[in-house]
């Protein structure tokens, strides 16, 4: 029995309805991208311009940088997608993990005894 | 570049380049009980040394070097790497999986295992081996003259990289290549177990990366993280440890829980009591593993809050263990109990487990933790815990999985032997321990006085070492005196799990057909509803299966390389070293391979032969 080469060019076209699915897929990536651009300006015009203090600048980017690390998992990264509830649970469940223990090293057992 | 056939080739190029997970299995397996060999060897001198009082059997500093590589070496060089051969010959099988999802980086993971191994024991021939403990704290390790130091981090880094790549590796083939019909609440327990040791690794490891590199710094290259005087921090080191620290204690123990809920429902011939609580257990002392690091430091001057949290922490930990514990004595309630080598083991850890249990209550107790710190009482409940629970897991593994890894059943009479004299010898010498630490008597110290009391336990406990030297030599030969008995070994417990349902040894594709698993215990349930062998959920057909490949040696062989010029500090050795790992990770980027396919008539073969 034949196999197919998994190398061999794809022959054929692709169902309309893949062509629909890729066209939405296509316009939702172009939207978040253009949208990260802004994100990452705004971020680049706070710190660059002399107006704003430093003590609102360094959260307010802190909080765009995260909008921006989740749209690059959910939009670009494709954890959105069916089938990846697994990817999900172990990358939300290492994020928490990991901010439960800086959150210790710095409130609880840091600087400061308690 | 797709062959039709796999080309034949020399026995050593074989296994030097296998991708077969059940060969790479073997090769974590039978490394790992040369290194428990070693390691023990190890364990055994530092017994003499201690069995009088002001022995000179070996110098300060040789016992000091002797005890830091018996603790690096036990933990990730023998008791990981016989728990990964484990995974990596049964996951694949108890799922109905023909491989791992990534064989080439399985094989990639061993060859940087044992060449971490490598460099870490080459330490011994150029002018000492590490002799900061395996805790290595700073600044007792950033200031260790010599290059002994340099080795421990480098080859834990180095071995390391395979540890993480392996724990990944583990995770895709769970969740992406079960079998159909085997849902992650149908998978056996031992599966789960991995699964949950490999969230562990994923998460724990990198913390132990970050303190190797600081080490790393801090030694060759002039860093100053663990320098006070320069405004560095040396408590930092032990938080980034034990951040690690704790959960690879975890990393230890799961796979053996594991192992021994598949043994004890296999000889108690029920099926596991509270299938469901021993998953969520398993996933909340993983979860709990992360939370509790800091109880290793109740005395480094955290705060009397900071304790109580993590005292609080500590001891919630017993309620999931508990919680197993209780499910496998429900298990063994009203069953059929054999009590063949495999399921002694089993129940000799119960009793075992819980006694190392009790003392880690104790000593999570952070008031009284101050008498218990750095005593022999810690190395007690230490041993206790990890010869009664992993150790003895990987026992009751050897002999129950022996027949479907190497052909053949070992001996149950030698086998008895071994238990009795290993679990009488291991009590000996450990029991005695929790009373010399509350007598006083301190860790990691080479010697101790005559005339306070502490002579006679001591000679106690190295008589128990010596037994177990000699359980785990009856061990060796019984693996070499039973290899006639090549009967009966597909399935020679009345197993209940997939990987008892294929020939032994196992046809390198697994199944001829994947299985089509109905059920929890999925050929349990064909032997008592079906025709007793499980249904397949393909027609027979090629099966496509990867090739092997050398470059994994070479990308490993590179970082060791790179490795040792970083511990002489010799810039073109590392160069020379990269380039060799780049380039052959240059090569499988562009060499296309898409493996092979076995034909129709090689499996029909098999099966003649068979039956």
């Amino acid at each position: 029995m034949a196999h197919v080469d998994p190398s061999a060019p794809l022959e054929g076209k692709a169902s309309k309805e893949t062509e629909r699915k890729l066209k939405r897929e296509s316009r939702t990536q172009i939207v978040s991208f253009v949208f990260m651009v802004f994100i990452t300006t705004t971020a680049f015009l706070t710190v660059a311009s002399d107006v704003i203090p430093s003590g609102f600048a360094i959260p307010f980017i802190l909080l765009l940088a995260s909008v921006q690390v989740i749209m690059q998992l959910y939009y670009f990264m494709h954890m959105n997608a069916k089938g990846t509830g697994w990817v999900n649970a172990l990358i939300w469940g290492g994020l928490f993990v990991a901010a439960m223990t800086v959150a210790a090293l710095m409130l609880l057992i840091g600087i400061t005894k308690y | 570049m797709s062959n039709s056939a796999a080309s034949s080739k020399s026995v050593i190029w074989d296994w030097i380049t296998t991708v077969d997970h059940k060969k790479i299995g073997i090769l974590y397996f039978l490394t790992g009980l040369f290194f428990f060999a070693v390691a023990g060897l190890e364990a055994i001198l530092m017994r003499i040394q201690l069995m009088f009082p002001e022995m000179s059997f070996l110098g300060e500093q040789t016992y000091n070097e002797i005890l830091t590589m018996h603790g690096t070496m036990m933990l990730f060089f023998a008791a990981m790497p016989i728990f990964f051969g484990f995974m990596n010959f049964i996951i694949p099988l108890q799922i109905g999986a023909r491989d791992v999802a990534f064989p080439f980086l399985n094989n990639l993971g061993y060859w940087l295992f044992l060449f971490g191994g490598i460099i870490l024991n080459v330490s011994w021939f150029t002018g000492g081996a590490p002799d900061a403990g395996w805790t290595a704290y700073a600044p007792l390790s950033s200031n260790s003259p010599g290059h002994g130091v340099d080795f421990y981090v480098m080859g834990l880094q180095v071995s390391g990289i395979g540890t993480l790549m392996s724990g990944i590796n583990f995770l895709v083939t769970v969740i992406n290549m079960r079998a159909p019909g085997m849902s992650m609440m149908r998978m056996p327990l031992f599966t789960w177990s991995s699964f949950v040791t490999s969230m562990l690794i994923l998460f724990a490891f990198p913390a132990l990366t970050i303190g190797l590199l600081l080490l790393m710094l801090d030694r060759i290259f002039g860093g100053a993280f663990f320098d006070v005087g320069l405004g560095g921090n040396v408590v930092i080191w032990q938080h980034l440890f034990w951040i690690f620290g704790h959960p690879e204690v975890y990393i230890l123990i799961l796979p053996a829980f594991g192992i021994f809920s598949e043994v004890i429902p296999t000889f108690a011939k029920k099926r596991l009591f509270g299938y469901t609580a021993m998953v969520f257990a398993t996933l909340i002392i993983g979860f709990l593993g992360f939370m509790v690091w800091a109880h290793h430091m109740f005395t480094v001057g955290m705060g009397p809050v900071a304790n109580a949290v993590f005292a609080v922490a500590t001891m919630a930990i017993a309620v999931p263990t508990g919680i197993k514990i209780f499910n496998w004595l429900l298990t063994l309630w009203g069953g059929r109990i054999r009590f063949t080598v495999a399921n002694l083991f089993a129940l000799a850890f119960i009793p075992s487990f819980v006694m190392g249990g009790v003392t880690g209550v104790m000593l999570a107790t952070s008031a009284a933790n101050y008498q218990f710190h750095d005593t022999y009482f810690v190395v007690a409940h230490f041993h206790y815990v990890i010869i009664g629970g992993s150790v003895f897991g990987i026992f009751a593994g050897v002999f129950y999985w022996w027949p479907k890894m190497f052909g053949y059943r070992l001996s149950e009479a030698w086998g008895k032997w071994f238990f009795w004299l290993f679990l009488i010898g291991f009590h000996l010498t450990f029991f005695v321990q929790h009373f010399l630490g509350l007598m006083g008597m301190p860790r990691r110290i080479a010697s101790y006085l005559d005339g306070q009391d502490l002579n006679d336990l001591n000679f106690i406990s190295t008589m128990g070492a010596f037994l177990m030297g000699i359980a785990f030599i009856l061990l060796v030969i019984n693996v070499f005196i039973s290899r006639k008995n090549t009967t009966n070994v597909n399935d020679p417990w009345d197993g209940r799990t997939l990987e008892w349902s294929i020939p032994s040894p196992v046809p390198h594709y697994n199944f001829a057909q994947t299985p089509l698993v109905r059920e929890l215990d999925g050929l349990w349930f064909e032997k008592m509803n079906g025709d007793g062998r499980m249904k397949a959920a393909e027609p027979l057909d090629e099966i496509h299966m990867p090739n092997g490949s050398i470059l994994p040696f070479f990308i490993a062989l590179g970082l060791s390389i790179a490795s040792f010029g970083v511990i002489f500090t010799s810039w073109i050795v590392i160069i020379v070293g990269l380039l060799v790992t780049f380039a052959a990770m240059f090569i499988r980027s562009i060499k296309e391979d898409h493996g092979y396919h076995v034909p129709v008539s090689e499996i029909k073969a098999d099966q003649e032969v068979e039956k």
